[in-house]
């Protein structure tokens, strides 16, 4: 028997590798998205035009870094669903705090990101440190922010941000050979995805996605679960707050802004083939999962399909895509059918994910 | 079962659930008082009851799926569905009042049906499984309902109308639901089976259960009582509504009163009485607010921060009473999965 034990994944050369990552979920959304891409320009040609897909991406980078902050949350093993609240609070705090005045543009993103910490915080020890389900909790956010927000701009558009600020959102880098405009947005997307990159290679990634696999193993192994969590929340709130300030940008101050976005953003993440309950998935998979829906929305648009049929296909593609990923993960992970395992490998867990995690017998 | 084990030496969270509901009408009879009114006229019992009716059922058939470990997100558009169904049937005629409300509930056997094997035979998240679900309703619903939708006959409208001494035909109807649910989960082979299932679905079908049956069962079971939710929501306001469950918001709330009625999340333990303390409790908070003339957005932030607040008194509770030989054996999961 060998004493080294190596993951098929990192076995073999490059292509292979590739070739093998793309057949995890994680790696089939890029599939999905390229054929997405594919089937929209072959049923309108027009959509080739690089000045046209690049305003695209722009369009969907907000809900991309969403759903980058939001794996964060589900690789853990928890919810955020006061995504959508979060995104209109900050929309309204800048209408309202930096207005038609230049000079607070500056002072108003260190208020709204310092805003965006403390509501990740509160999530983050609430659920952690008070035991409160994070769905409860991030519920409750949702609820009280909406309720603030609608409260303060008695539920109309108020407040009109300088144009400075909105450019952020919907402004870009002028006369780029080829694709003519570069939007800002892309560019803060880009960064952001090398740094979550990056932030998942460092000792924190590697930890949330062992605390999200089996919270217990990673306090065993001497992990701080409460603060790790807690940063989870934080990262999701602040990419709600990046989300926001782009959103300023395309559609204005108004309390709906970012509507429906902590559904489109969990529904994003889990088309990445991140698994909900934690420990499995890769972070640029959530932001492909994003590229994807929208795709297969504008997909549905230039077929001719009425906008309401949306969500059906949608829902379908969630079920769906949730239905592989699950039976793809439990293959990939779980070798052992009677024989022909070598006795080298770890033996793999005998019970799926919800009944390994134990984390709350230490109170 | 271990439900039982310490209720004699350490309050229970149904006993603190109550406590909750006693304060919060203690707090609202006061409230009220002040403001000038009588929190125990008829008239206000009335209003109360009539606001838990239809999150009560709702929240009785979630409590059933979230005590098996899954989820229903579906349920505000089972209620629509339901509400434009039965309507459109019925169209006014009392003739079609049987036939509407067969079919209407026939529909939500196939919901539930649907929901339930995708949860149990494609092993996806109750999550995820619901929230398809109902996407794809309400893109249903959106593309072939714009505004409302058919017509309840005087006949049917009476069931919300009707009274028996103060309590409306309604709120014993949601109550009737709840009693049964109740026999259901403490007397049945298939409510002890959805106990063992949501504590912990391997050991329960290592012990010879069959797992499926009561995670189909309770989705069924939960969007039948939605679509009864539906049903006298027609019967209140005469017209099919196509929109009349996501306004209400009935898939959080629901969560909400059934975690608030101290079930836990992650499933295999709690129960229906909690549940109907929990929707009092929100139903309470909501007509004093009403009496406050509060402004309206600020009741989301009332609402929000009660939810989190009376969690957390439970949350703690649960772990400080768990007897400690069942800490490393039983699933005590804190969060959804």
């Amino acid at each position: 028997m060998s004493t080294q034990v190596t993951l098929p994944r990192y076995e073999g050369s490059l292509g292979r590798r590739l070739a093998l990552a793309l057949r995890t979920p994680g790696g089939a959304v890029f599939v999905l998205a390229a054929v997405l891409l594919v089937a929209i320009v072959v049923s309108n040609p027009n959509f080739a035009d690089p000045g046209s897909l690049i305003r695209f991406a722009g369009r969907t980078a907000p809900i991309a870094i969403a759903a980058m902050g939001q794996y964060y949350v589900i690789v853990s093993g928890e919810f955020d669903l006061s995504m959508a609240a979060v995104i209109a609070a900050q929309v309204v705090l800048a209408g309202n705090f930096i207005g038609q005045d230049e000079a607070r543009i500056l002072p108003g993103l260190v208020v709204m990101f310092a805003v965006g910490a403390l509501i990740g915080l509160i999530n983050g020890l609430a659920t952690t440190i008070l035991k409160v389900p994070s769905f409860i909790v991030t519920l409750g956010m949702m609820l009280a922010l909406t309720g603030l927000v609608r409260y303060v701009t008695g539920g109309a558009a108020t407040g009109n941000p300088s144009d400075a600020f909105r450019d952020i959102g919907r402004g870009g880098i002028e006369g780029v050979p080829v694709v003519g405009i570069l939007p800002f947005s892309l560019l803060i997307l880009l960064v952001l995805a090398a740094l979550a990159v990056w932030l998942m290679r460092r000792p924190f990634g590697r930890s949330i996605v062992a605390v999200g696999d089996n919270a217990e193993a990673a306090r065993y192994a001497g992990t701080a679960v409460w603060w790790l969590k807690t940063r989870a929340f934080i990262i999701s709130s602040l990419s709600a707050t990046v989300a926001g300030i782009l959103l300023v940008g395309y559609a204005g101050v108004h309390p709906s802004v970012g509507s429906g976005y902590e559904f489109a953003a969990i529904t994003a993440v889990v088309i990445g083939g991140v698994v909900l309950g934690g420990g499995r998935g890769w972070v640029l998979s959530a932001a492909a999962g994003a590229f994807a829906l929208e795709l297969l929305f504008l997909l549905l648009t230039s077929l001719g399909v009425p906008s309401t049929w949306r969500s059906t296909v949608q829902g379908v593609i969630i079920i769906v895509a949730v239905a592989l990923a699950g039976r793809s993960w439990r293959a990939t992970r779980r070798p052992r059918r009677r024989g022909g395992v070598a006795p080298s490998t770890p033996p793999p867990p005998p019970s799926p994910p919800r009944a390994q995690r134990q984390e709350t017998s230490d109170a | 079962m271990s439900i039982t084990v310490r209720q004699g030496r350490t309050l229970s969270s149904t006993t603190i659930v109550f406590a909750v509901l006693v304060l919060a009408i203690v707090a609202g009879a006061i409230i009220t008082a002040v403001n000038g009114r009588n929190f125990f006229s008829i008239g206000n019992i009335d209003n109360v009851l009539t606001t838990m009716t239809i999150l009560g059922l709702i929240a009785v058939g979630q409590t059933l799926v979230i005590l098996v470990g899954s989820l229903d997100l579906s349920v505000p558009f089972v209620v629509s569905l339901a509400s434009v169904t039965a309507g459109g049937i019925m169209a006014g005629q009392t003739g079609r009042i049987v036939p509407a409300v067969l079919l209407t509930l026939l529909v939500a056997v196939v919901i539930g049906l649907v929901n339930g094997l995708i949860v149990s035979q494609l092993q996806v998240h109750g999550f995820i499984a619901t929230l398809g679900t109902g996407l794809i309703l309400s893109g249903y619903l959106a593309s072939n309902f714009q505004g409302s939708h058919g017509e309840a006959p005087r006949a049917f409208r009476l069931l919300d109308a009707t009274r028996i001494g103060p309590v409306p035909i309604a709120t014993l109807i949601m109550l009737g639901c709840a009693v049964l649910a109740i026999v259901m989960l403490r007397r049945t082979r298939l409510g002890h089976h959805l106990y063992a299932v949501g504590g912990h679905a391997e050991v329960a079908r290592m012990s010879g259960v069959r797992t499926a049956t009561p995670i189909i069962a309770a989705h069924v079971i939960c969007t039948v009582l939605s679509a009864v939710a539906g049903l006298l929501l027609l019967a209140r306001l005469g017209v099919g509504q196509p929109t009349v469950g996501s306004q209400g918001s009935y898939d959080l709330m629901s969560i909400a009163a059934v975690v608030l009625g101290g079930t836990l999340l992650s499933g295999g333990k709690g129960n229906i009485v909690g549940t109907l303390a929990g929707v009092a409790i929100f139903a309470v908070l909501d007509n004093v607010m009403g009496v406050m003339q509060l402004n309206p957005f600020l009741k989301d932030v009332v609402r929000g921060t009660v939810i989190v607040v009376a969690v957390a008194v439970y949350a703690r509770r649960e772990i400080d009473r768990r007897p400690a030989r069942f800490g490393s054996a039983s699933p005590t999961p804190q969060e959804v999965r």
